[in-house]
Order: structure tokens, then C-alpha cells, then sequence
């Protein structure tokens, strides 16, 4: 399955890094693995599951296979009509049990390394405050004033497939971010459970009520990428995509320039406020 | 021999007689999956395109899976394996007359009655209780379900806890009591080990559950706020005391489907079980762990990243003593004489399945790793690979194996191993491209996903398929093939459900009737059931066996 999903994803990186200068992260429908990675998290998290899970869970189950179907031609009725009396091997017990610890260490030393990487970054270059809501999410730029606004599905009556929007993944207000930059996300709810995620960057965290939660990530590669609300939140739990557009610095510092305008009048009140009387309706 | 049995009404509905309220478990259990069944065709056929085909909207699709999971669990796998095989074969394997305390049997069956009977009302009444069968505040409370639906379904799993509860406390009692004499635990069948562990996991675990769940239900009703923050509560806190029943329920669903797994193994390769003390420890060690491991299953949910670290490292720790299991299994049948009648089959299904489930627990396991893919496909695939393939196929392995014993009557051969064929093959197609769904971001418990609509020629099941299959891969974006793939299995499944149903009527009425042995086990394999007339008297050991 490795090898497959490897010459997928090759053929499939080519096709669209050759129609397209940034990436256009999506699930292709033949696809077999993880979505290509966009952040140095998403980085470690595929080379985890590709280079190092996937060959030790393969080897696992065609070593499990291959014995089953061993004992079913070798020791059938008719190849074996008398069945042996052995019934204990102790080195045969203690290998089985210190040959999986082992394999078990091998998965855990990396797996922990990832892990304390993927928690938090000490000082982050900006906040992204997200918000989860039924049905929808509010994005506030903490280092920034007078950015925040809400995001809501495109319906589907309403995408344009020329501009590219795709059916229950594009949003009204696109998140912009920077690439190179550490961003720390900050994840919360005002209601019930939502779980913010972006399968191309490598993270996910459920939006809880009365908690904010806390990730980062280091975007590398321009592009417009997609998540969907992970925890289930109720009656439109399929209809609260997240759309991210990572930039330049440079386009992010005029798109802030823009971005400043447009969502003047939403002040963090005003925000909360317009989210309540729209979730109440 | 006297084999007085009572008149009909008495028999079946103050049944004191652990044999007759195994089969009522069992007719149980297979009513329910009926219910549980359609549930999935529908979510199933829902998944086939993109777009709404079947449900009116997200809160009744989430009725679905709310209800299809609480029943598979509760009413379908835990009665069955539990209530049916663990009632029927715990006292004969142990050479009792019956349990140590038969009427507190015969309520905890009665008491599932009303509570699947409560659940099934809680889907009915209202919008339905769409929460999950994790029944996650703050969702579940008043906030996210006003109606009446939650507390219903609140009710059921007291109800059904209850139930399991008395019911483990009676196979504690009766195992720890009533063995034949020289049966110490060291002699004493897998599966009998395989329910005495259980039982303890749910003494053990459900009274957290119920009062996790009564919380919710002051929650909801008298203006307590344990889960609610703006009162000062916490929904994690729901979630820890939810997990610390949860993961030993997983335990608690697989475990007898271990027994009954070793015992037909052994059976048919005509040989004991391979390192049997380190199955039974095995199974203990797996018990135990299961405890501690609850919260691999909230890695996102915002705890500390050393608690993460902690918990990957004991969830990674359960894959040695399955290991040690399948290991054993294998080396039962290394240098035996094996025969493949339908239970060997399935059981043979059942650890590669199985081994397939477990591995991609290994990959869950690592709490880095499910950033990516926590409540996606990949965990509906997991867990289906080692419940939906693992526990049912036990369930169908057991009733292939001892439906002689139980009814007389032994199935038709050839149809079973037809049933099997086809179960095997379409279970295998809907749940390993959940997969590639998975790997790929699909999130779990969506009732639409992104992906073009399909064209209305290419709708539906009954269309040119080859023409669908070609639209779907040639689209842009979209989970739609592997879901459509996926569906295909599931008709498959369905049409599996009929021909199983159709094998159990012709072996009711139809069957050959069978002697004691009619697998023809040898004495080094054999348990005290195959010692007994098919079906058992009444009143069975009427001269109590004993063991050298």
C-alpha cells in the first residue's frame, strides 16, 4: 500500500504543482494517504506514518498472513493427520513478547520527539484566535487590531466553480496567513464542542467552552488549504468549513492593510455579539 | 433422566434456567442487530453520493449514528456475547448446574427490554438525541438537545447498566463458586477466564459511567453545572469519567470474543491451546491496562502534553499481550490437524482482521499521530476492523460452533460458508477504504462531505457503474469514490444479513439433528459442554463431573 500510495501522491504532487504556482490542497478522490504537507508539523507527522509506521504495520500483518496461510496448507487434515502434542516453548514465549517491546520502543522514541514538537511553540511571531460556533467559525488577529471577523459555508446554490470554491469547503471570509512565520493558534468555543483542524497542517484541536486550547504551526508553502470541524456540534456539524489562504509576508502585510478596512466595524464586542444573534436565529 | 421443563409462559418469561435465558439473550441480541443493521444501510446509503439522499438534515443523520452505535454496543454485542454465549457456556464449562443466582439473571434480562425500548424512544421522540454514542456535553445538555430525547436515552444506558452490572456480578459469583471440583482457575477453559475478566471490567467501570451520565442528567433538569463552565463545571471532565468506562468497554466487547476464538481454534486444529497461562494472564494483563489508558481517546481535547505522552506510552503497551494472543493462536494450529467447518473459518477471519484493527490501533496509539487523523475515517476503520469484524465475527464464529449444542440442530455447512464468504468480502470493502478516507481528513459523523454532486443519470445504486466509477475519479476533489466503494460493501453486508437469517431458520426447523460430539473434539480439547446431550437437559450434571 506504501508504494502505491507514494506513486499516487507523486503523480498527483506533479500534476498540480505543474497547473499551479501555489498549492491547491485538497482530497483527490483516488487518493490513498495522508494529504501533502504544508507545515514543518505536518512534515514530521508524514514521515511518521509513511516511512516508519506504515512499513512496521505492513510488515506486521503480511508476517500475520503469511503464518495463517502457512499453518492452513502446511497442518490441514490432510497434509498433517496427526496433530503434534506441544503445547509450551518458553523462548518462543519470551521472543514473542520482547520482539513487539522492541518494536514498541522503536515506534515511541520518535513518536515522543514529534509529539513535544507538535504541543507549543515558546515565542510565537503571531496569534490566531479561532472560535467555534454553531455553525461556524470567528477568527479574530489578536496582533492586530480591529481584525476579526466570522466564516461561514459557501452554500451550495451559490459556489462558483470558476473562482475555483468548492462545494461545502469554501468559506465567505478566507483566513489569511503568513508563510514562514510561527503562528499560535488559540482555540476555543462559545458553545458547544468544535474541533478546529487543517489535515495539510498537521493539526487539530477541539474548540471547548470555557477553555482555550493551544497549537502553532510554520507554514511553508503558499496556497489555499481546507479543514472541517472535527467533533461533532450538532445539526450543521457537516456545514462549518475552514478556509486558509498562507501568503508571502509581503502579500499578508498589505493584505492586513486591506483587511484592517473591510472588518473595521467589527470590534471583539461586536463580533460576539453578531455571532449570538446569528447562532439565536 | 427427568427433563421436566415448565409450561411455556413460566419457561420463557420467569425463566430461572441459565440456558433458556441465554437464548432469549440471543434472540435478543439478533433483534437488535436487525435495528442496529438498519441503521447502518441507511448512513451507508446516505455516504453513497454526495448530497442528501436519505436524511432530512444533519440532527437526523446524527440520530443515526447515535442510535446505531448505542445499539451495537449495548444491545447487540454485550447481550450477545455476554448474555447469550457467556450465560449458556460459563455454567457448562464449568460443570454447574446453573448460575449461582438465576432469578438475579432473569432480571438483568428484563431489564435490557426496557432499556432498548427507551433507546429506540429516544431516537423516536423529538428531534432525537443526536449526540453521539459518546453523549458528549455540552451537546447533550440542554444547550444542544432541549427535548426530552437525551434523558431518555440517559435512561436506557441505567438501564442497561444496571443490567450488565448484576449480570457480571452473578458470573463472578458463579465462576468463583461453583467450578467442578478440581477445576482451579489454572485448569479452567479460556473462554471462562475471558468472562470472569469482563465481569470485572464492568463491576469495574460501569458504576463510572452511570454516574458520569446521572451528572448529565441533574445537568440537564435541576440546574447543576458539573460539565457546564459558565456554572464553573468542565465538558473534559464528562470526558474522562466517559473514557474511564469507555476504553474498558472496548475490553469488555472483545474479551469473550478471545474465548470463544481460542476454544474453536484449538477445536478444529485438534489441539490444546498454545501457552494457555499465558493466554489467560494475557487476558488479565489486557483487562488491567485497559483501565489506564482512557484518555487516548481526548488527545485533542486540549490535556497536557506530558498526560499525552504518558497515555501514548501505556496505550502502545496493550499491543504486547494481543500480540502474545495472536501469537498463541497461531502457534494452536502449528502442527496441528485442522479442519475448516464454518466457526474455523470464521475464527480464522477473525484474527486477520483483527490483526489488521490492531495495527492500526499501534498507529492511533501515538498521540502525535492523531493530530492527524483523531475523529476521522481512519478511527471509524479502526474500530470497526476490531469491533464490526472482530466481536461480530466472534458472535458469528460462536453461534456456528455451538448452535448444535444450543438447538440440536446443526446448520447447513454449505450456506454457512457462504454466509462467511460473503460477510468477509464485503466487510472488507466497506471499512478499508474508510482508510484512505481517513488518512485523506474525512471527519467522522458528517452527513454530507465535500465533493462535486454527481450527475442525476449516475445517482443512486442502480445506475451504469463503470460510467459512476469513471466520474467519480476523474473529479477534482471529494471523498466520493472510496464512499461509494465503501456503500457497495455495505448492500453486499446487507444481503449477508439475509442469507444468515435464512440459516438460522433452516437449522431451527430443518437442521440435522446432532450427537453430543458433533465436532468430534478430542479429550485433551474437549469442555464439559461436549460431554452433554444436544440441546443439554434441562437440568444438566445431574452427577457432578470433576476434573484430574
Amino acid at each position: 500500500m506504501t508504494k502505491i500510495t507514494y506513486w499516487g501522491m507523486a503523480l498527483f504532487s506533479f500534476l498540480s504543482f505543474s497547473s499551479s504556482a501555489s498549492a491547491q490542497d485538497v482530497a483527490r478522490p483516488t487518493q490513498l494517504g495522508l494529504r501533502d504537507a504544508a507545515t514543518s508539523q505536518m512534515e514530521r507527522i508524514t514521515w511518521f506514518h509513511d516511512h516508519l509506521l506504515m512499513y512496521i504495520i505492513t510488515a506486521i500483518v503480511i508476517f500475520v498472513t503469511a503464518l495463517l496461510a502457512w499453518v492452513v496448507i502446511k497442518y490441514n487434515a490432510k497434509a498433517n493427520p496427526t496433530p503434534s502434542k506441544t503445547t509450551h516453548h518458553v523462548m518462543l514465549e519470551i521472543a514473542w513478547t520482547i520482539i513487539p517491546i522492541i518494536i514498541l520502543i522503536i515506534i515511541a522514541v520518535p513518536s515522543f520527539k514529534m509529539l513535544y514538537y507538535l504541543d507549543r511553540v515558546e515565542e510565537p511571531d503571531m496569534t490566531l484566535k479561532v472560535t467555534g460556533y454553531q455553525w461556524y467559525w470567528g477568527y479574530e488577529y489578536q496582533d492586530h487590531e480591529g481584525i476579526n471577523f466570522l466564516s461561514y459555508l459557501i452554500p451550495e446554490e451559490e459556489i462558483d466553480e470558476s473562482k475555483g470554491q468548492k462545494r461545502l469547503l469554501s468559506t465567505d471570509n478566507v483566513v489569511v496567513l503568513p508563510i514562514d512565520t510561527n503562528i499560535q493558534i488559540l482555540v476555543t468555543s462559545a458553545d458547544v464542542l468544535h474541533a478546529f483542524t487543517l489535515p495539510a497542517f498537521g493539526f487539530k484541536k477541539d474548540a471547548v467552552p470555557g477553555r482555550t486550547n493551544e497549537t502553532w504551526v510554520r507554514i511553508e508553502k503558499p496556497g489555499t488549504y481546507y479543514g472541517q470541524c472535527s467533533e461533532i456540534c450538532g445539526i450543521n456539524h457537516a456545514y462549518m468549513p475552514i478556509e486558509v489562504r498562507a501568503v508571502t509576508k509581503e502579500e499578508f502585510k498589505e493584505w492586513l492593510i486591506k483587511a484592517k478596512e473591510e472588518y473595521a466595524l467589527n470590534t471583539p464586542q461586536k463580533t460576539y455579539e453578531l455571532a449570538y444573534i446569528q447562532g439565536a436565529q | 433422566m427427568s427433563d421436566h421443563k415448565p409450561g411455556f409462559f413460566t419457561r420463557w418469561f420467569m425463566s430461572t434456567n441459565h440456558k433458556d435465558i441465554g437464548t432469549l439473550y440471543i434472540i435478543f441480541s439478533i433483534t437488535a442487530a436487525l435495528f442496529g443493521g438498519w441503521f447502518s444501510m441507511m448512513m451507508r446509503h446516505e455516504l453513497g453520493d454526495p448530497g442528501l439522499q436519505l436524511a432530512a438534515d444533519g440532527q437526523q443523520w446524527n440520530v443515526w449514528i447515535t442510535a446505531h452505535g448505542l445499539i451495537m454496543v449495548f444491545f447487540v454485542v454485550m447481550p450477545g456475547l455476554i448474555g447469550g454465549f457467556g450465560n449458556w457456556f460459563v455454567p457448562l464449562m464449568i460443570g454447574a448446574p446453573d448460575m449461582a443466582f438465576p432469578r438475579l439473571n432473569n432480571i438483568s434480562f428484563w431489564l435490557i427490554i426496557p432499556a432498548f425500548l427507551l433507546l429506540v424512544a429516544s431516537a423516536l421522540v423529538g428531534a432525537g438525541a443526536g449526540t453521539g454514542w459518546t453523549v458528549y456535553p455540552p451537546l447533550s445538555t440542554k444547550l444542544g438537545h432541549p427535548g426530552m430525547s437525551v434523558d431518555l436515552a440517559i435512561f436506557s444506558l441505567h438501564l442497561a447498566g444496571a443490567s450488565s452490572i448484576l449480570g457480571a456480578a452473578n458470573f463472578i459469583t458463579t465462576i468463583f463458586n461453583m467450578r467442578a471440583p478440581g477445576m482451579t482457575l489454572h485448569k479452567m477453559p479460556l473462554f471462562v477466564w475471558a468472562m470472569l475478566v469482563t465481569s470485572f471490567l464492568l463491576v469495574l467501570s460501569l458504576p463510572v459511567l452511570g454516574g458520569a451520565i446521572t451528572m448529565l442528567l441533574t445537568d440537564r433538569n435541576f440546574g447543576t453545572s458539573f460539565f457546564d463552565p459558565a456554572g464553573g463545571g468542565d465538558p473534559i471532565l464528562y470526558q474522562h469519567l466517559f473514557w474511564f468506562f469507555g476504553h474498558p468497554e472496548v475490553y469488555i466487547m472483545i474479551l469473550p470474543a478471545f474465548g470463544i476464538v481460542s476454544h474453536i481454534i484449538s477445536t478444529f486444529s485438534k489441539k490444546p491451546v498454545f501457552g494457555y497461562l499465558g493466554m489467560a494472564y494475557a487476558m488479565v494483563a489486557i483487562g488491567f491496562v485497559g483501565f489506564i489508558v482512557w484518555a487516548h481517546h481526548m488527545y485533542t481535547s486540549g490535556i497536557n502534553v506530558n498526560t499525552q505522552a504518558y497515555f501514548t506510552a501505556a496505550t502502545l503497551i496493550i499491543a504486547v499481550p494481543t500480540g502474545v494472543k495472536i501469537f498463541s493462536w497461531i502457534a494452536t494450529m502449528w502442527g496441528g490437524s485442522m479442519t475448516f467447518p464454518t466457526p474455523m473459518l470464521w475464527a480464522l477471519g477473525f484474527i486477520f482482521l483483527f490483526t489488521v484493527g490492531g495495527v492500526t490501533g499501534v498507529v492511533l496509539a501515538n498521540a502525535g499521530m492523531d493530530t492527524s487523523l483523531h475523529d476521522t475515517y481512519y478511527v471509524v476503520a479502526h474500530f470497526h476492523y476490531v469491533l464490526s469484524l472482530g466481536a461480530v465475527f466472534a458472535l458469528f464464529a460462536g453461534f456456528y460452533y455451538w448452535i448444535g449444542k444450543m438447538s440440536g440442530r446443526q446448520y447447513p455447512e454449505f450456506m454457512g460458508k457462504v454466509h462467511f464468504w460473503m460477510t468477509f468480502i464485503a466487510v472488507n470493502f466497506i471499512f478499508f477504504p474508510q482508510h484512505f478516507l481517513g488518512l485523506a481528513g474525512m471527519p467522522r459523523r458528517i452527513v454530507d462531505y465535500p465533493g462535486p454532486l454527481v450527475p442525476e443519470h449516475l445517482q443512486g445504486p442502480f445506475v451504469n457503474h463503470i460510467e459512476k466509477i469513471k466520474w467519480m475519479m476523474d473529479q477534482e476533489y471529494g471523498y466520493q469514490l472510496w464512499n461509494y466503494v465503501s456503500t457497495m460493501g455495505a448492500y453486499l453486508s446487507g444481503i449477508s444479513v439475509i442469507v444468515f437469517l435464512g440459516i438460522v431458520f433452516y437449522t431451527l426447523f430443518f437442521g440435522r439433528k446432532v450427537e453430543e460430539n458433533y465436532w468430534n473434539a478430542i479429550p485433551e480439547t474437549m469442555t464439559f459442554e461436549w460431554t452433554l446431550s444436544s440441546p443439554p437437559p434441562f437440568h444438566q450434571f445431574e452427577i457432578q463431573p470433576t476434573v484430574k
